[in-house]
């Protein structure tokens, strides 16, 4: 059984509400449908406004689906109240993609690591500051640092306490959002680093956001690829990036900038009227479903 | 080229007076763009980068402030300029394209009035004659519809067509040299090759300068025919863009581009340990002597100054030559 069972998600957003007009209605995510297996990490790319991140926050209901199953471990989360999401929560954590503006300037960053345990009720007293430590160190900190603030850290720092903070109760699903996007360049390599040591360590399984398709070709094993509200491909890695089949997928990748000046540029551009959306997803290949 | 380039830096010196000292963000840093040439200025968070464009501008706010050197723009030291005629320089002959184009542009404006502002205040045209040549400069960046778009406020664009709209404005009045501050960095990757593509034809065919400031390796391949890589306010390494990608010197340049996720999926990145050093805290060595793989017994004593490598090619880094760094020009500020 797969981890995680997404099908037919659907969130609606009111737009252009106002005293004269009513109603519109957006699709910012328009019958999604995906599983991510257990200890994979499943890249979900697509450019702004394409439902990603949406999508994402679906899954644990830090947004409220319109309509569609979201299912962990076979439970359907949409069905549970908020008390019950509350505890499947333990096992689903998202880390952001700004760790200036996700991590509260007033909290010493023990605590921020902490609160989580506070919260579930985890632990208590010495038991609960060692665990805080091991956090620390887990995530590659010298646990002398928590009782600073986050203003006090660097960038790639305070994205560790925000990743040591998702680890805190040990959940099974982290869902990173852009988690190294507004990263210096030479901090990136760092974080991306242990989050593939740590979903080692800690079997970890992780829905990967991502904008930037290098490094979600390096550490996912499976890409959906989203455009306007809809997954138009779906497949191993690999396979999207050396076979690409949906018009959109082509153009994207054509679009990614070469480290080499004497690479020939062959951009693509997407005929975005030639995009048929009502097109469902077809298996092309084993395992390869692209809405052609 | 031949001629002298079209702008000099020479050991332009910005610090920033905090606490008493003087914190150098930009520390001796000399280059040159040619005419029709585009230099790429690369560098992460902290480099110095957007203050050497804001100090060739001479728009550096306090506690900053240029301490020394020379910006040459068309032999006229920029530097000793007076106010006054720094301003009727600024747009009109050395323009700026900022990243995040809602803020660079005025909301409350429609895109058509801040770009007839723009050639009024250079007195280039007004009235109708103004109007007919914001929607030339609109159809110029290919801006869909120009003359409908100029009735329109910057809200109701997208992030790449604001980002056309600047980049008509940057260029409303011919300037020699268009800097721009990491143009693309807020763009969508697929808009963000559109408008790379745009700067490259607008170089072209206005045969204009391009100052193109990046942390964005990538943006550097595909544009810059020259690459200056600044790290914690020094210049490291300059060379010719494929001698850079093909033939790295600087260990920082080297390690930089090797932390680039490859074609190896899967394997640990090489990553660069430690972070950039704040400025009020540099080592007395090369600043990224703490970093680097390659450090031996000079590194830590004295910055290392420029080594020539090749044609066109310098590197600051004793591995490649024993040359050390000036004593600064400015006391307290190293």
């Amino acid at each position: 059984m797969p981890l995680v069972e997404v099908r037919h998600l659907v969130k609606e957003f009111a737009s252009g509400q106002g005293l004269l007009r009513r109603g519109a209605v957006v699709r910012a995510v328009d019958d999604v449908s995906f599983d991510i297996e257990e200890g994979e990490t499943f890249g979900l790319v697509g450019e702004s406004g394409s439902g990603k991140t949406t999508t994402g926050r679906c899954l644990l209901r830090l947004v409220e689906p319109t309509s569609g199953e979201v299912r962990f471990r076979g439970r359907d989360l949409l069905a549970l109240s908020a008390a019950e999401m509350r505890r499947v929560r333990r096992e689903m954590q998202i880390v952001f993609q700004d760790p200036y503006s996700s991590l509260n300037p007033r909290m010493r960053a023990g605590a921020i690591v902490e609160e989580p345990l506070v919260i579930h009720r985890m632990g208590a007293g010495p038991a609960r500051r060692r665990r805080v430590a091991e956090l620390f160190e887990l995530v590659g900190l010298d646990p002398a640092l928590a009782s600073r603030y986050p203003h006090e850290f660097s960038g790639g720092q305070r994205q560790r306490i925000g990743l040591a903070r998702a680890l805190a109760l040990e959940p099974s699903l982290v869902i990173a959002d852009e988690p190294v996007s507004s990263l210096d360049v030479s901090v990136q390599a760092q974080v991306v680093n242990l989050l593939m040591d740590l979903q080692q360590r800690l079997q970890l399984t992780y829905l990967f956001i991502a904008h930037d398709l290098r490094l979600v070709r390096h550490i996912c094993s499976r890409v959906a690829v989203m455009y306007r509200g809809r997954i138009v491909e779906l497949a191993a890695t690999a396979a999207i990036f050396d076979a690409p089949q949906h018009p959109y997928t082509r153009a994207l990748l054509s679009a990614i900038p070469v480290l080499d000046p004497d690479a020939p540029r062959a951009r693509l551009v997407l005929d975005e009227t030639a995009v048929d959306r009502s097109r469902p997803l077809r298996e092309v290949a084993a395992g390869h479903w692209a809405a052609i | 080229m031949g001629d002298a380039p079209l702008l000099e830096v020479e050991r332009l010196t910005t610090v920033f007076d905090v606490g008493g000292r003087a914190l150098p963000a930009v520390d001796q840093v000399s280059f040159t763009v040619g005419a029709g040439e585009t230099l790429g200025l690369v560098g992460e968070s902290g480099s110095g980068k957007s203050v050497t464009a804001l100090s060739i501008l001479r728009l550096v706010q306090p506690p900053g402030r240029i301490a020394s050197g020379r910006i040459r723009f068309r032999g006229r030291d920029l530097v000793a300029l007076r106010e006054r005629e720094m301003r009727a320089l600024r747009g009109a002959d050395i323009s700026l394209v900022f990243q995040e184009p809602m803020t660079a542009l005025n909301p409350v404006f429609t895109i058509g009035s801040q770009l007839e502002e723009t050639l009024a205040v250079h007195g280039r045209a007004t009235g109708h004659a103004a109007r007919r040549q914001a929607v030339d400069l609109l159809g110029a960046v290919r801006m869909p519809d120009p003359a409908r778009r100029l009735d329109e406020y910057p809200h109701q664009l997208s992030g790449g067509l604001r980002q056309r709209a600047l980049i008509a404005m940057a260029l409303a009045c011919r300037p020699a040299l268009v800097i721009a501050d990491e143009p693309t960095t807020a763009l969508d990757v697929t808009v963000q090759a559109e408008i790379l593509d745009l700067l490259r034809e607008m170089k072209a065919r206005f045969g204009l300068s391009l100052l193109l400031i990046t942390h964005d390796l990538g943006v550097i391949a595909e544009t810059a025919d020259r690459v200056a890589v600044m790290y914690a306010g020094r210049l490291v390494e300059q060379a010719p863009v494929r001698a850079l990608f093909h033939d790295p010197k600087h260990p920082y340049t080297r390690a930089l581009l090797a932390s680039v996720p490859d074609d190896r999926p899967g394997t640990p990145l090489r990553a660069i340990r430690g972070a950039v050093p704040s400025l009020g805290a540099l080592p007395p060595g090369c600043a990224f002597a703490p970093r680097c793989p390659d450090r031996f017994e000079p590194c830590d004593r004295l910055p290392p100054g420029e080594t020539r490598v090749g044609e066109g090619r310098a590197v600051r880094c004793y591995l490649h030559g024993d040359a050390v760094e000036p004593a600064a020009a400015v006391p307290g500020a190293r």
